[in-house]
């Protein structure tokens, strides 16, 4: 069992460019903040490595960092440009039960981030799922593909600005 | 209908309007489809099993809306959903009726400001008769409905409508 | 010579009797035998995420309620950990207690429904009924605890929203007593009944390394064999004080971690909770103000918080990220369902069509929670 400082210096002199750095400054959980390009090969890293065994992803959690800069348009909806959107993954390992907190950010207009579906199989819909509402794009992602929405909906309702369609197909929506 | 604690002799006739007989055979076997949505869904559940017992009204699950005569919409409509509520509410044979059970299927509920893929109401797709109130509605929330169903069979006419 | 039949597509939901929910599977077969299934969800999309971000924290409790509507206590129960552990709130003991045992009595009613269901989804009728007879009682209890049946909105942040009623001990330990009989009942009907384990033995068979890598928890990790059980390996409130077994599939009728053995990992664990809810009102404290450390407005300091706990379907985390506001900047939660509803497929590949219903009750997802 590691703490996440350790398995913090343990990633950092593995992979000292893609790691970009640890927030220990929260009151509660610290976070490692890696490369959104280069996670895929942190996480296989991290499952296989004998001392860390993270053998299970317990979440992944897209999340709109809302810190561009904020306009109106002309009816009065917010309009966020810049800034980045974030991926938070929740690690975890059932034999050694340590945990870890890995966060990638991607620029708001192109969010490519690096699919970790390959290592951990339960990646794959929460990606999707990440997919679905936040419009992060996960590259080499097998199927992705709206899992929530309808197939044809569109904008990604987490974003913080975003702004609801008046009618689909027919049914008024608000 | 209070005949059947009377005794009769031999070769007796009931006289009874076409109306009150078929309306009367037809409230007593209101067949709702078998579907559940969401939270309700189990209140509806719990309904039909022991303790509650809907069947005593009547009322049994058939899985297919063919043979279907009421459709209990039991839970938050969704946008991806309504079209296919609209589908099965079209599939079953007239005369159909709908139960509108809880908050959500009524008005959208709890989702009713910031649901943004949630149908704020079951009746902007399909027709309602009965609406019923609660966020669940408790099992004799939904008797009540069905009782007011009832009613309302009970009143029809098979009379021709005069335009 | 090998019967030759087309690869056909078929459609088994959004209005199926046994997919317990909205859910749809397109599934496609080969005659009778599955070639894959691929789950189609979100029917049930009722945007949980976004309300947060739109209410106060103490205001986030109802809605929590009606992501898994079996088990609502452990919904409000796990947020409320979640902010009580970013604003630093140590709850009352009195509290802690009367939360394990209704977060106990929740486990019996769900894994009630769940073995209920599973059995009516594979034939058996009478199960179903005597199950739900004794959720009524359950539902009884919470009933004159909160005044709700289904969604309590009970375990607010740093409290409860009632104490619990004079005669509730009193009335609990009846229906502990009661209950025991009753799983004995299921077991003799259902349980090692030929028909039901001709159904279930070595069907849906989930190695214990798939499990892992697919994130399963819960009876679905267990039913495979491995003693992980977050009210024991990564305790919350006050478990640690309690005696109790993690049950773990024993392949007892087939290979291990088939749908038997998640089936009867869910019957054991409802007498295990019996033994916890036992234990807690013997120790539970006769006073103490169940609202006394709910604080008057919840403003948390800037940051991030995972927090876990054991629902009767598998661990049910929530992370919460506090801006700084008195409304959280994202509320994202870790469904159990949502999880298990993922391996249908590797589980069902091979098998019958009529198979499908069987595994999909052993998994025993609540579509709620997988679409929040």
């Amino acid at each position: 069992m590691k703490t996440r400082e350790e398995i913090f210096e343990i990633l950092k002199a593995q992979f000292p460019d893609a790691v970009l750095g640890i927030d220990a400054s929260l009151p509660t959980e610290p976070l490692i903040s890696i490369d959104p390009l280069k996670i895929k090969d942190i996480c296989v890293f991290l499952r296989d490595s004998e001392e860390l065994k993270f053998d299970s992803l317990m979440l992944l959690s897209g999340v709109d960092d809302a810190n561009g800069t904020k306009t109106k348009d002309e009816q009065g909806h917010d309009v966020i440009t810049g800034g980045t959107l974030s991926v938070y993954y929740h690690l975890d390992s059932v034999y050694l039960k340590h945990r870890v907190t890995l966060k990638v950010s991607a620029p708001r207009e192109n969010p490519d981030v690096e699919s970790v579906s390959y290592v951990w199989r339960s990646a794959d819909w929460h990606e999707r799922e990440a997919f679905d509402l936040l419009g992060i794009n996960f590259l080499n992602h097998p199927n992705l593909i709206r899992i929530l929405m309808p197939y044809d909906w569109e904008g990604y309702p987490l974003r913080k600005d975003y702004k609801n369609p008046e009618f689909y197909l027919g049914m008024k929506v608000n | 209908m209070g005949l059947l604690d009377k005794e009769f002799s031999e070769g007796n006739i009931v006289i009874a309007k076409v109306d009150d007989l078929f309306n009367w055979a037809r409230l007593s076997s209101v067949w709702q489809l078998g579907f559940g949505l969401a939270c309700c869904a189990i209140e509806m559940m719990a309904t039909s099993a022991a303790h509650y017992d809907f069947d005593r009204f009547g009322v049994i699950p058939r899985n297919t809306p063919r043979q279907a005569d009421a459709i209990i919409i039991s839970g938050t409509v969704t946008l991806k959903m309504a079209t296919r509520i609209k589908r099965l509410y079209e599939q079953m044979p007239d005369p159909k009726y709908i139960i509108s059970m809880g908050s959500c299927a009524n008005s959208g509920g709890p989702y009713w400001e910031h649901g943004y893929h949630v149908l704020k109401g079951v009746d902007r797709v399909i027709p309602v008769d009965v609406y019923v109130p609660g966020c669940p509605p408790r099992p004799e929330a939904l008797f009540e409905g069905l009782l007011k169903l009832q009613e309302k069979i009970r009143n029809e006419s098979m009379r021709k409508k005069t335009v | 010579m090998a019967l030759k039949t087309e690869r056909m597509v078929l459609n088994m939901g959004p209005q199926h009797p046994s997919t317990h929910g909205v859910l749809r599977l397109e599934l496609e077969i080969e005659g009778e035998l599955v070639t894959k299934v691929t789950p189609h969800i979100g029917y049930l999309h009722r945007c949980f995420e976004k309300h947060c971000e739109a209410m106060m924290y103490n205001q986030v409790v109802p809605y929590t309620d009606r992501m898994d509507y079996l088990a609502s206590m452990y919904n409000n129960w796990g947020y409320a950990l979640a902010v009580e552990k970013l604003c630093g709130i140590q709850v009352p003991e009195r509290v802690e207690y009367i939360r394990v045992i209704m977060g106990e009595l929740q486990r019996i009613a769900s894994h009630a429904v769940a073995v209920g269901t599973f059995g009516l989804d594979i034939g058996a009728w009478t199960p179903f009924l005597y199950l739900f007879r004794d959720r009524e009682r359950i539902l009884t209890l919470f009933e004159m605890t909160c005044g709700a049946r289904l969604l309590y909105n009970y375990i607010w942040v740093g409290g409860l929203s009632h104490d619990i009623h004079p005669d509730f001990v009193r009335m609990t330990r009846e229906f502990l007593e009661s209950f025991k009989p009753t799983v004995t009942e299921v077991n003799n009907l259902l349980s090692y009944n030929k028909i039901f384990i001709e159904r279930t033995a070595n069907i849906g068979v989930l190695p214990l390394d798939t499990a892992i890598n697919y994130g399963c928890t819960g009876p679905t990790l267990r039913g495979s064999g491995l003693a992980y059980d977050l009210r024991r390996d990564d305790t919350y409130s006050i478990y640690n004080k309690f005696d109790f077994n993690v049950i773990t599939g024993q392949g007892l009728q087939g290979t291990l971690g088939d749908t038997w053995d998640r089936y009867y990992v869910r019957v054991q664990e409802m007498l295990e909770s019996v033994k916890i809810i036992e234990q807690a009102l013997d120790q539970l404290p006769a006073e103490g103000d169940v609202q006394s450390a709910i604080p008057k407005r919840i403003k948390p300091p800037k940051g991030h918080v995972y927090t876990r706990v054991e629902n009767p379907r598998g661990e049910l985390g929530y992370f919460i990220i506090s801006d700084g506001n008195t409304n959280p900047f994202r509320v994202k939660v870790r469904p159990p369902s949502f999880v298990h509803l993922e391996i249908m497929d590797d589980l069902t590949r091979g098998h019958l069509i009529s198979d499908i219903m069987a595994i999909l009750g052993s998994i025993d997802i609540v579509l709620g929670e997988v679409d929040r």
